[in-house]
């Protein structure tokens, strides 16, 4: 069985699988606001910092979370004198990276990785994170300048899908700044996001590509043509392989939300954590609840044997739902603001408490 | 010399000691401590050279000026603080 990296606000937490569910069993970076974490399949484990004032750091560890050592951390290049980079909304960029918010294994190179930010850049490293380069033709596409934050100032790139069929196709995805994939290891893109509706724009802008918030996006592993994305608006899926985006109507108490995760071995099988939308983001009648489909985002089943059914404020952001397939079963696992952790090993039938007093968490991840 | 210091909270992080240095400027007293002290650098500075947005650098009590460049001047018997500033928590 995997062991469970939970990144919170306070440090870095990793469960062990003991009984029917997962125990706390250690601790790294306490008192560090730890903002995302990636246990790469092919050795090494990475952590993301931000220390606020000292700004983000990013660690690595050879020894499973044991040990860890600060590697470089993605920074922009230098701008040119006197260049100010604005938005189509006049908001200043700057160059700075102030949050690692997606990291992926690049596994068409030994030791390479994706890495996605706040404002908006990717980069790539082609070396454990030794060192990293901004990829400079998605940063240069004109279509940035339409960007712009969703819940903080600037954009971000929080999704990193590696296609299972090439790994030199690679879909990104960016709140607010739709769908990108490249299929040349990132010298040229194209926006995948057409049919996804944006209901914080005007009539005539919503269904515009440049502009949308994905919440979080999946691709089946099995059959890799079927996406998954939990966006502001609802709950959207493709089985043409991005060509064109379909929103579901109806799924469970709200289609409002954060992550997504799916079947990597059927593509009609979905898992999402709803709140009430977008003005209040608490669970819908103080219910904690997971959602599920089974056929594709025709029916969903409300999933809630072992979450708190009353007076419960948990919200799960878009790295804090995590599913493991290691060792023949499917396991599921979430963490919430208020520094609850729950996981499942019955498919989401039924959950387990891991913790409920750790900090609030921003991220959960299997380490097989 | 200059004195540069920072701020104890720095040193949770990375090694940053009380260093005395040459130097006209904010400039060139912190390059010069980055100079032998290289992760210390990304703590201070953004990825643009500049002040980080949450750091204040005191020269003899008075809070710099020019936070992009760091071109404020630097005497023989300055004292340079390297803080964190409030706004940031």
């Amino acid at each position: 069985m995997s062991q469970l990296v939970i990144s919170t606000r306070k440090g870095l937490f990793v469960a062990e699988p003991g009984g029917e569910g997962y125990r706390v069993a250690r601790a790294a970076f306490i008192g560090d606001n730890v903002t995302l974490a990636l246990a790469d399949p092919r050795g090494g484990w990475y952590a993301a910092l931000d220390h606020g004032h000292f700004g983000v750091k990013l660690h690595r560890s050879d020894d499973r979370g044991e040990t860890w050592t600060e590697i470089a951390t993605p920074a922009y290049p230098k701008q040119a004198e006197g260049e100010v980079d604005r938005t189509a909304a006049g908001h200043e960029i700057k160059w700075v990276t102030t949050r690692i918010w997606a990291l992926a294994p690049a596994p068409d190179r030994d030791g390479a990785l994706w890495c996605g930010t706040l404002p908006g850049g990717l980069f790539r490293s082609e070396d454990r994170g030794a060192s990293w380069s901004l990829v400079e033709s998605l940063w240069r596409n004109p279509a940035r300048k339409q960007w712009f934050g969703g819940g903080g100032d600037q954009p971000g790139m929080h999704s990193i899908c590696v296609d299972p069929r090439d790994p030199r196709t690679v879909a990104v995805a960016v709140s607010c700044g739709g769908i990108w994939r490249t299929r040349d290891g990132g010298a040229t893109w194209e926006n995948t996001a057409k049919g996804m509706r944006a209901a914080y724009m005007p009539p005539e802008r919503a269904y515009d590509p440049d502009i949308q918030d994905p919440h979080s996006l999946v691709q089946c592993r099995a059959a890799p043509h079927v996406w998954w994305s939990q966006h502001h608006n609802g709950i959207f899926r493709s089985t043409d392989d991005m060509a064109t985006w379909t929103e579901l109507a109806q799924a469970g108490p709200s289609t409002f939300g954060f992550p997504v995760a799916v079947d990597p071995e059927d593509p009609d099988t979905a898992w999402f954590v709803p709140a009430q939308k977008d003005e209040q983001r608490v669970p819908v009648g103080g219910r904690l609840v997971v959602t599920r489909t089974r056929d594709g985002g025709a029916t969903f089943e409300t999933l809630s044997q072992g979450l708190p059914d009353r007076f419960a404020f948990d919200l799960v952001f878009r790295h804090a739902l995590a599913l493991d397939t290691a060792g023949g079963r499917t396991d599921l696992a979430f963490g919430s603001t208020t520094g609850n952790v729950f996981a499942s090993r019955d498919r989401g039938q039924s959950w387990s408490v891991v913790s409920h007093h750790l900090p609030p968490v921003h991220a959960v991840t299997f380490a097989g | 010399m200059a004195t540069v210091s920072f701020t104890p909270n720095l040193e949770r992080h990375v090694e940053c000691p009380t260093r005395t240095i040459e130097g006209d400027s904010v400039r060139a007293v912190l390059e010069a401590v980055f100079a032998a002290n290289p992760r210390l650098r990304g703590y201070v500075l953004d990825d643009q050279g500049a002040l980080r947005r949450h750091m204040i650098v005191f020269v003899d009590g008075q809070q710099i000026e020019d936070r992009d460049r760091l071109s404020d001047p630097v005497r023989p018997a300055s004292e340079v603080y390297v803080m964190q500033a409030l706004s940031g928590g």
